[in-house]
Formats: C-alpha cells, sequence, structure tokens
C-alpha cells in the first residue's frame, strides 16, 4: 500500500477523529499487519469473481447450444435488437468502469471530494444503465409479445424457436442488470461511508478497491452479452 | 465502514466455551459471535438434525419397502346377505403409519414413499452431508490447525452460517406444506410440471439455491485462510492433511457451486414463468439440464468425501503414533481428485449422449481412482508396523478403509459401459452410493467427531459406549446396504415402491439393517449427551496428536493459543518429538528414529 503524507487541515475534528476515519482505522486482531489483511479480501474477492464467471458461464453455455441448434432463431432474435441502446449501454459501462478505477486511485490519494464525485458518476452511470435497459428495451419489447418462452406472443415472427431466443435474452441480461444494481447498492455504500467518516483513505480503501474489481466484472460481462446478442446478424 | 475489534476483550483467556452470565446474554452471544469454533459448533448441532431428519426419511423408506405392495380383489356375503366385491390393498405400511396420526389423506403408498426418498435425498445432500465435515470440523479446526485466530473473514463465516439456516428454512417450509416428489435431483420436465399449484418444488428449490451461497462463502472463506493465516513457519507441505482436504474441497465449493445456482434459477424461472430452455415442446433440451445439473453435482460428490478422507489421514496417523506414509502424495491426491472431479459428470448420463462421449466419460471416470487408490494404498502402509491404539476414532478409520474401499471398487462396474448399462438405476447404484457417502464420509465424520470431541467440548466420553455404538452402526450399516447390492444385480430398479415377491427377503434384511443402524446412532447421541452431561474433563491432548490443535487447551481459548505458535515440527513427526502437554513416560521416542 502506498504511504503518503496528506493534509489534514481543514477536515473537520468530528471526522478527524471518528474511529471509522481511514486514520484511525486498524486491522483486525486476527491478522499481522493491515497489508496482509487487504491482500487477504482482495484474493477473497477475485475468488467471488470467479464465481460470478461460472455462474454466467451456465447462461452463455445455454446461448452457445441453442445459437448452433436454432441458427434462423437467434439471427432473428438478434435483428430485433436497437444495438444503438446496446451501444449507449455499453458506453455508459465503460466510462463508469473508468470512474470506478479513478475512485480506487483517489481513496489512495487521499482526495476525499474527487473520490466522492467519481463515485457518484460510478452511481448515475449504473442507474442510467438500468433505465436504458427497462425503459428503452425490456419496455419497448415486452408490450409487442417479445417475451420469453410461453409469454411471446409477437405475431411476426419468423422462427418457432423465437420465444427461446427471447428467454435467453431476458435470463442473460436480466441477471446482469440485477448485478449493477448490486453495485450501485455497493458504491452507495461505499459513498456513504466516504462521505460520513472519510472512510478511505491511502492505507483504507478495501471497499472501494473491491466494489471496483466487483465493477469491472459485471463490466466485462456486458462486453461479451453486448457483441453476442446485439451484433450477430 | 466500521471494522469492530473481531476478537477484542472479554474472556480473551477464558474458554470459549464461556460466557456471560443469562440465558438471553448467552443466546445473544452466540447467534451473533464471530468465533469460528462457535460457529462451527452450531453447525455441527445443525447437520446432526439435519441428519436426524434425514435418517427418519430414510427408515421411512426402507419400512415401505418391508413389505411389497399387494392389491387383493375378494367376493364376500355381507351383512344383508349380497354378495359385495372388496379390494384389500397390503403393504402400504408409511400410508397406515402416516393415516394413525391423521396425514397422508388422498395420497397412495406410493406417492408417500415418493415423497419421503425425495426428501431423504434432498436433506441428506444440500443440508447435511455437504456443510457436514468442511462447515462443522473444517470451521473449528481449520483455522486451529493452521495456527491461527480465526478464519479470514469471521463476519462472511457467519454470514454464511445464516444463509444456511435460511435455505434449511425453506427446505423444512417445503416439507410442512406437504413435501415434494422429484427426487433430489430435480430432473426436468417432471420437477417444472409436476405438483404446478403448489410452491413447494420452488421452495425446495430455492432452499438448493440458498444452500449454495454458504457453500461458497464457506469454501472461498477458508480457501483464502489456507492461504494467507498460516502460522509462522508453517509452509504448504506442513500443513496437517485435513488442511489440504479441507482446501481441494473448498475449491471444488467455489468453482462448482455456480453452475447449480444459475442451473437451479433457471430451474425456478421455468417453473414460474415457462422460459422453455428445459422445455422439448419450446425447442429447450431436458438433457441440458441433467448435464448442468451433473456438472455441479458430480464435484460435489468430492466436497462430501474429501474432507472425510483428510480426517482419516489424522485419524491413522494419531492413533497409530507412525508419520503418515506419503504424506505429498496423499495432498497431492486430494488435489487431483479435485481436478478430475470436473470432468466426470457424463457417467451420470451415459444413457442420454452418443457412444463416444459415453466411452471418453468412462475412460475419465477410471481416472478417479487413481487417486483414491493412492490414498488408500498410503494409509494401509502408514498402519504397517505402527502402534496401533484401538478405541472408536480408530475403530471408525478402520471401519473406513473397510466400507469405503467396497464403495470405491463397486464403483468400477457402473464406470464401465457394458456393465453399466447392466446396473444403471438399479439398487447396486443405491448401494454403491451408500457404501461411499454413509460407508465413507459419515463413518469418517463420525471418527471425526470422537477424535476432536474433547477438545470441542472439554469433556472425555464413555468409551465403552461409543465403541458399543460403532459397531452396531457397522453391522446395521453393512446388513442395510450390503444386501442391496444382490438386490441390484437381480434387477431391482431403484425408486420403487414396489417389486416381485422373490425380492423381499433381501428388502426385509435390509431394513432390519436400517433399525440396527438407527440403535447405534442413538446409542452415540446417547453417549454424547452424557458427555456433555458428567463427561470426565478432557486433557489437552488425549490422544498424544501433533498438530497444534492438541497444543491449545481443551476445549480452547477465545483466541486459540494464549501466543502465536511458531511451527518447529512437522503434523506427523510421532518418531521425533514428544506431543505437547503430554509425558514423555507415556511417549517413549524411539531409540533410532526412521528405522522400525
Amino acid at each position: 500500500m502506498t504511504m503518503i503524507d496528506t493534509d489534514i487541515s481543514g477536515v473537520p475534528a468530528r471526522i478527524l477523529q471518528s474511529p471509522k476515519h481511514w486514520r484511525n482505522r486498524k486491522h483486525e486482531s486476527h491478522w499481522r499487519s493491515g497489508d496482509e489483511e487487504f491482500d487477504a479480501a482482495k484474493f477473497g474477492m477475485w475468488l467471488f469473481l470467479s464465481t460470478e464467471v461460472l455462474l454466467f458461464a451456465g447462461i452463455f453455455c445455454g446461448y452457445a447450444i441453442f445459437r448452433m441448434l436454432y441458427p434462423e432463431a437467434w439471427a432473428n432474435g438478434s435483428h430485433y435488437l436497437d444495438w444503438r441502446m446496446g451501444a449507449a449501454n455499453t458506453a455508459v459501462l465503460l466510462f463508469s468502469s473508468w470512474t470506478a478505477a479513478n475512485a480506487v486511485r483517489l481513496a489512495q490519494l487521499d482526495k476525499q471530494f474527487w473520490l466522492k464525485i467519481n463515485l457518484i458518476i460510478t452511481i448515475i452511470c449504473a442507474l442510467l444503465f438500468v433505465f436504458i435497459k427497462f425503459k428503452f428495451e425490456y419496455m419497448a419489447k415486452l408490450p409487442v409479445g417479445k417475451a420469453p418462452g410461453t409469454f411471446f406472443s409477437y405475431p411476426y415472427a419468423q422462427d418457432v424457436h423465437e420465444p427461446l431466443w427471447w428467454s435467453l435474452y431476458y435470463v442473460g441480461t436480466g441477471i446482469h442488470a440485477f448485478h449493477v444494481i448490486v453495485g450501485a447498492i455497493l458504491f452507495g455504500v461505499v459513498l456513504w461511508y466516504a462521505h460520513r467518516h472519510q472512510s478511505y483513505g491511502p492505507t483504507q480503501y478495501t471497499l472501494v478497491e473491491n466494489s471496483a474489481l466487483y465493477w469491472h466484472i459485471v463490466d466485462l460481462i456486458w462486453i461479451f452479452l453486448f457483441p453476442l446478442l446485439y451484433l450477430i446478424h | 465502514m466500521s471494522t469492530p475489534d473481531t476478537h477484542a476483550g472479554h474472556h480473551d483467556e477464558g474458554s470459549y466455551l464461556s460466557g456471560p452470565p443469562g440465558m438471553i446474554a448467552r443466546i445473544w452471544q452466540w447467534a451473533s459471535t464471530v468465533d469460528h469454533k462457535k460457529i462451527g459448533v452450531m453447525y455441527l448441532f445443525a447437520v446432526l438434525f439435519m441428519f436426524f431428519l434425514g435418517g427418519m426419511s430414510a427408515i421411512a423408506v426402507r419400512y415401505e419397502l418391508l413389505d411389497p405392495i399387494r392389491t387383493q380383489t375378494t367376493e364376500i356375503v355381507n351383512a344383508a346377505g349380497d354378495i359385495e366385491t372388496i379390494t384389500v390393498t397390503t403393504g402400504e405400511g408409511l400410508k397406515e403409519l402416516l393415516g394413525a396420526v391423521g396425514l397422508g389423506d388422498g395420497l397412495t403408498g406410493s406417492q408417500i414413499y415418493n415423497r419421503a426418498f425425495t426428501l431423504h435425498g434432498a436433506i441428506m445432500v444440500f443440508m447435511f452431508i455437504i456443510p457436514a465435515i468442511p462447515a462443522a470440523l473444517g470451521n473449528f479446526f481449520l483455522p486451529i490447525m493452521l495456527g491461527a485466530k480465526d478464519v479470514a473473514f469471521p463476519r462472511l463465516n457467519l454470514m454464511s452460517w445464516y444463509i444456511y439456516l435460511f435455505g434449511c428454512t425453506f427446505g423444512v417450509l417445503s416439507i410442512l406444506l406437504g413435501g415434494i416428489d422429484t427426487g433430489w435431483t430435480f430432473y426436468t420436465p417432471y420437477s417444472t410440471t409436476t405438483d404446478a399449484d403448489h410452491w413447494r418444488v420452488v421452495l425446495m428449490v430455492m432452499a438448493a439455491f440458498i444452500l449454495g451461497f454458504s457453500s461458497i462463502l464457506t469454501g472461498l472463506n477458508f480457501v483464502v485462510t489456507v492461504h494467507k493465516l498460516r502460522a509462522p513457519g508453517m509452509g504448504w507441505f506442513d500443513m496437517p492433511l485435513m488442511i489440504w482436504a479441507l482446501y481441494a474441497t473448498s475449491i471444488i465449493q467455489v468453482l462448482a457451486t455456480p453452475v447449480i445456482g444459475i442451473t437451479l434459477l433457471l430451474l425456478v424461472f421455468e417453473r414460474l414463468f415457462h422460459i422453455g430452455i428445459f422445455d422439448p415442446a419450446l425447442g429447450g433440451d431436458p438433457v441440458l439440464y441433467q448435464h448442468f445439473f451433473w456438472f455441479y453435482s458430480h464435484p460435489v460428490v468430492y466436497v462430501m468425501i474429501l474432507p472425510g478422507m483428510g480426517i482419516i489421514s489424522e485419524i491413522l496417523a494419531v492413533h497409530s503414533r507412525k508419520h503418515i506414509f506419503g504424506y505429498r502424495a496423499i495432498a497431492f491426491s486430494s488435489l487431483g481428485i479435485a481436478g478430475v472431479s470436473f470432468l466426470v459428470w457424463g457417467h451420470h448420463i451415459f444413457t442420454a449422449m452418443g457412444e463416444l462421449a459415453a466411452i471418453l466419460f468412462s475412460g475419465l471416470t477410471f481416472l478417479v481412482a487413481i487417486p483414491t487408490a493412492i490414498k488408500m494404498f498410503n494409509w494401509i502402509a502408514t498402519l504397517y508396523k505402527s502402534s496401533i491404539v484401538i478405541n472408536t476414532p480408530m475403530m471408525y478409520a478402520l471401519m473406513f478403509l473397510f466400507t469405503f474401499s467396497i464403495g470405491g471398487l463397486t464403483g468400477l462396474p457402473l464406470a464401465t459401459l457394458a456393465t453399466d448399462l447392466h446396473l444403471h438405476d438399479s439398487y447396486y447404484v443405491v448401494a454403491h452410493f451408500h457404501y461411499v457417502m454413509m460407508g465413507g464420509t459419515v463413518i469418517a465424520f463420525m471418527g471425526g467427531i470422537h477424535h476432536w470431541w474433547p477438545k470441542m467440548f472439554g469433556k472425555m466420553y464413555s468409551e465403552n459406549g461409543a465403541m458399543l455404538g460403532a459397531a452396531f452402526v457397522f453391522v446395521g450399516f453393512n446388513l442395510t446396504f450390503f444386501t442391496q447390492f444382490f438386490l441390484g444385480t437381480q434387477g431391482m430398479p431403484r425408486r420403487y415402491a414396489n417389486y416381485v415377491d422373490e425380492f423381499q427377503f433381501l428388502h426385509q434384511l435390509s431394513t432390519y439393517g436400517s433399525w440396527i443402524l438407527l440403535v447405534g446412532f442413538l446409542i452415540h447421541l446417547g453417549v454424547f449427551i452424557a458427555s456433555l452431561m458428567a463427561g470426565e474433563k478432557a486433557p489437552a491432548n488425549p490422544w498424544g496428536g501433533l498438530t497444534l490443535e492438541w497444543e491449545c487447551e481443551s476445549p480452547p481459548i477465545e483466541h486459540n493459543f494464549h501466543h502465536e505458535p511458531i511451527l518447529k515440527h512437522g503434523p506427523y513427526d510421532f518418531e521425533t518429538v514428544v506431543p505437547p502437554h503430554c509425558d514423555p513416560k507415556d511417549y517413549p521416542l524411539p531409540e533410532n528414529p526412521g528405522k522400525h
């Protein structure tokens, strides 16, 4: 971890004396040092991310099998998706990944104001992603019958297996959107502690780092979902 | 983020079992604890309770199979002098039993039987045997054996315990609402269409889904703990073999469980929203479900057995006072089993795949026998010319060698395509599975509980009582399941409530065996209760063990160790080290260590 002399003038005494301020936080007693605790937390997060990859692997596997079985349905299905919406969401997520990475660096540098700004932008991007997804994609498709499985009632379908395409579309993007919402909540918690206690600084930024790691995997999964769903025709 | 000191303050030097006065305060102390020992003990009692529930449904299954179901129509002359045709059904033991307490209305005997074996499977697999050794004994002993104060993430550990409880609640709720009859594997399309008006199936599937999270978090916690919290001086090859086994287990838990997570989630979506991924009517594929399911559920078989193998390594070395033979071979064979476990799922569905795939999976399945046999030979070599002490843990370890060998060897005909065609879906599979899971894992678990009981609770148990219980378990177990090999080879299909008359003798033997087994476990229960209430105080190192848990007091203090332990000897150096807390007179060192 970087150790940097930081300027504490101008920080209210209430925050400086809070036990949750990053200067006052100590590692838990079963660790020999804060560094070891940090490494362990990060290692644990990487393991968790591997479980996320395997969770989505099930969806990608189902996608691959049914695309192989029903290429027509997949090509048609992809036509129904608006690549501009997908691209917009890709841009939103990529940008927010950048601000999340910024947040880690700014915590390391004890730039409390800019840390909060970057966290807020990340949260806004997450909400924007979910908004675009629901408002311009799900809500534009569901009412015309482009729905999963037996709910499918789109009258102009060209392939009998299109309901299956929509099932995988909704399950894949739905579970991904759920992860985006969880990410927004996670950054909300970080923002709260950063604002209330200045809990993150050069020696204490585990949660910022791990939230950002989580955010990158959510971003990465979308990077795979986007071309596989929107760009295959 | 607040980071309260997880081990601050009170009872620093007292036993972890001591607590504040007052019932409420004690309950709160346990409910909010982040101490791995308390969490382990809570898990222990929870999994034992689930073992009781699952065991009772097994007793119910065997009870139904005591007599075949027979329906006879006879004509009798009734009181009015007319001829009346009446139908008499015999052999529906469970229905009569449930009818006596006013349950089971509107269900046939076979339907009740289907529910009984599904509950037995679901409870035993998801709520008992997966968490049994890692979450109970592993939680308690993994950090201590590493010389750590706690697992890497104590609060995550507590969370995983509550997720386990939450998942079990879903499962029990499903049972209270009437239970399900899908079989514990939830095969589609039956599981997505049956019992459509009820939430019971969804509840049980959600239970398995939630329990998966608990399993992942425990595994993740253990992997990080093993990597980061080993005592100073403890390299990877200085770790006790129990730790190697738990480490391999945890890797499987972390990497396999997410796949069952998405599978069960898709199953719930399929059931609630009919998304069609597993529904052939919409172009979906039910066999895909089976692939997904076994991609998790085969590796998880090794989640069940590997920790048991770890326990056996510990027990055999300590109670025969000899350095374990082939330490590295046993350690790497655990990892080998973990690796191969991901490549063999197809052998559960040989008949649902092409010939080439079946041949490949058959070949890969044989690979499992190699690391397993490596372990077996090393254990036997450990016993050779050692000072074997016959006590309850050792008896269970020897039992394990016997029953698990039968379980392992009877797996080979199932991996062979030609013989599997005859044996699959028969009682032979049931017998093989139970020889591995019960003759392996449960026997090892019982051995582990007896081995570590004095350490966990600071009390000794009645050796004679425990030996008697072990004898009943051994006889009962073999009588119950060895007969089933014969039933299977003679053609008795699994999961049937009914059978032809020729099978009745073997079925009855098997049922009588299950009663002997029950008596054995009840004797153990009595011994444990007697030990807790009036057991003699346990010394810190009753067996002369060398791993770090024998350096702490019995029961351990809140922080496990008075001072951070520094490793000075290997876990099995019995020939050169006098065990901690032991009198050198009781444990004389050989004059020429290394030479027998």
